[in-house]
């Protein structure tokens, strides 16, 4: 059975060789995110820094109260905001893929970010305090699942989505979204309106360490959870009937992955606004390098994601000394070309919009 | 829990099936029992209703009225690793929206029997349906980038690869070259001398003659008949459901029937 055998172990080298470059990139990303500022940190320091919070000494530590707290008030919990976003935003990009059929679905794309804005800024406008501080997290939840449900009803057909009816059920949906947050910028006060300018750009400027854990956690939960379906999402890539016959529930496993994309998403807007194309780049670079299985994809792609989101908020934070760029801006404009260029490929292979 | 059927035993069972869609009646009155040990070709001219019976059986569509049942239990209270345990479906419609690798398409198959439960039990199933559909040379290629007669084959051996007592074909040898498709109903005569029960849906009805041991025939959502091959071939049954006139030859050396139209 060597020829079964063999494209295991190729896809082994290609896995080890992905899992050595994501470390170095997360580990060179962390280092280089928190040393790059106003107050430049040596890299000992940082790592330092890192190894005394777990309770290890080293010479390299700093002990300037300055430094620590630069570190651990203002430039960790940004770190850290970074990577579990991008890991949330990549997840929810790859099981929206998944359950999509499409390679091309995603949360911004289709509008779930947007449809999560107009959540969040609703709750801003009208003051609601329900559900205590949660009320901005719970509406743009709402609002994401809304929107995701919108688009996941009106454009699969038997199974999958064409990609002409995704785009045009997301341009209808961030149309929709668009003219609600121009509606509630033009009924909300000034720190309103500046709030949801500052969330359709995106940004991480002023994370703190308790939104994070929020941020955190559900990325957490919700990667895990990826990770569990992941199988059954490579047997619905066969088709819905095929994955029924194969013994998996696909009405039920829509509800949890569209529930679990809106939580990922709507949290990950909340707090960071709309960064698009996170969904779209990095589970489909991941795809090229290792295959289609999901569960090493979704692994990959939520260590992916968080990498990304570092080195372009290192990129935000430094192109144009003194200001802080919307890093939703920024991974637009990588993503915008990206996204162009999958659907040429698209449209090359399969000699139409497939 | 899954318990053998001896040959001869009826596994699945269609009693009075009635379909609509809208107005229109897909199927009417519909039974049929499906028995192991055998090949069921089901044929008849297109819009017939053949691959919505094939997904009443399958449990895919509940059906307006009349029941299916595995085993005597009505499908709908089967859950769905039950079911995928007990049947495999090959479907029409084979597409896969990933660029999955042959193998791994192949390897789905396995999933109704849980994963780390009997590897070798896994290796040696997917190694008779690779051998079987004669795709041992496609296994490392992109699914996606296979033609149509490949991509059925390796749907076909992840069928296969799925070893359940019941197997529901829906025209296997639809985009196959005449060599796979001869290699195809062949290996379904296998299945059914391992005490499975298949299902072919045919539109070559000398390859329904030729392999099968029961055809069914329907036309306009009835039953017009079921019986051997002999039986059910004959001019005047096929003319009269495909409104065509045709011939049945014997083939020489086996004797099966052949259909052919009548040609001048």
């Amino acid at each position: 059975m060597t020829e079964v055998d063999r494209p295991v172990t190729r896809r082994r080298g290609r896995s080890a060789v992905l899992a050595a470059v994501l470390g170095a990139t997360l580990i060179g990303g962390v280092v280089l995110s928190a040393m790059v500022g106003q107050l430049p940190v040596a890299p000992g320091e940082v790592l330092g820094a890192i190894l005394r919070a777990i309770g290890i000494e080293t010479a390299w530590a700093s002990d300037d109260p300055i430094i620590d707290s630069t570190l651990w008030a203002v430039r960790f919990p940004r770190l850290v905001m970074g990577l579990v976003v991008g890991a949330a935003l990549a997840v929810a990009g790859a099981v929206m893929q998944a359950i999509f059929g499409n390679p091309l679905a995603e949360p911004g794309v289709v509008g779930v970010s947007s449809g999560a804005a107009l959540g969040a800024a609703a709750a801003i406008v009208f003051g609601i305090t329900a559900f205590g501080g949660w009320a901005v997290a719970a509406f743009a939840f709402a609002g994401g699942l809304l929107a995701v449900l919108l688009v996941y009803f009106v454009s699969r057909a038997s199974g999958r989505t064409e990609v002409v009816t995704l785009l045009l059920t997301g341009i209808a949906i961030n149309a929709f979204a668009g003219a609600g947050l121009a509606l509630l910028m033009f009924a909300g006060d000034t720190s309103s309106r500046e709030q949801i300018v500052f969330w359709q750009l995106g940004s991480m400027n002023g994370a703190r360490w308790p939104e994070v854990g929020i941020v955190a956690a559900i990325a957490l939960v919700g990667t895990v959870a990826a990770v569990v379906l992941a199988r059954r999402y490579d047997l619905l890539s066969l088709g819905e009937r095929a994955a029924r016959h194969l013994g998996v529930d696909v009405e039920r496993l829509r509800v949890i992955s569209i529930v679990l994309v809106a939580l990922l998403t709507g949290v990950a807007v909340a707090f960071c606004g709309i960064i698009s194309f996170v969904g779209l780049v990095v589970p489909h670079i991941i795809r090229m390098a290792i295959g289609p299985k999901h569960r090493p994809l979704i692994i990959a792609s939520a260590i992916g994601g968080g990498v990304l989101l570092v080195f372009a908020d290192v990129l935000a934070r430094t192109l144009v000394s003194g200001a802080d760029l919307p890093i939703g801006m920024l991974t637009s404009l990588v993503g915008g070309p990206f996204f162009f260029y999958l659907l040429y490929r698209a449209r090359r292979q399969s000699g139409g919009w497939a | 829990m899954i318990h053998r059927h001896e040959a001869g035993d009826v596994c699945v069972e269609a009693n009075g099936v009635m379909v609509h869609a809208g107005e229109v009646r897909i199927l009417s009155d519909v039974s049929l029992s499906i028995v192991a040990g055998e090949v069921l070709a089901l044929v008849g001219p297109n819009g017939a209703g053949k691959s919505t019976l094939l997904g009443v059986l399958a449990g895919d569509r509940k059906p307006d009225h009349g029941v299916v049942l595995y085993d005597g239990r009505p499908v709908r209270e089967w859950s769905h690793l039950e079911l995928s345990r007990r049947r495999a479906v090959l479907t029409q419609e084979n597409s896969v929206s990933f660029p999955f690798r042959a193998i791994e398409v192949v390897e789905m198959g396995r999933s109704p029997w849980g994963r780390g439960g009997d590897f070798d039990r896994d290796r040696t199933a997917i190694a008779a349906a690779v051998a079987a559909t004669d795709v041992t040379h496609l296994l490392d290629r992109r699914y996606t980038a296979l033609s149509g007669g490949e991509k059925a084959r390796v749907s076909l051996a992840r069928v296969l690869a799925q070893q359940t007592d019941v197997v529901l074909l829906d025209e296997p040898t639809a985009a196959l070259d005449l060599r796979h498709q001869e290699e195809v109903m062949r290996t379904a005569r296998v299945l059914a001398s391992e005490g499975r029960a298949v299902v072919v849906v045919l539109h070559d009805l000398s390859l329904a003659g030729a392999y099968a041991d029961r055809v069914a025939l329907l036309a306009e959502g009835r039953m017009v008949t079921v019986g051997s091959p002999d039986e059910v071939l004959t001019a005047e049954t096929i003319g009269d459901a495909y409104g065509l006139e045709v011939q049945v030859i014997r083939q020489p050396g086996s004797g099966r029937p052949l259909v052919l139209p009548v040609r001048t």
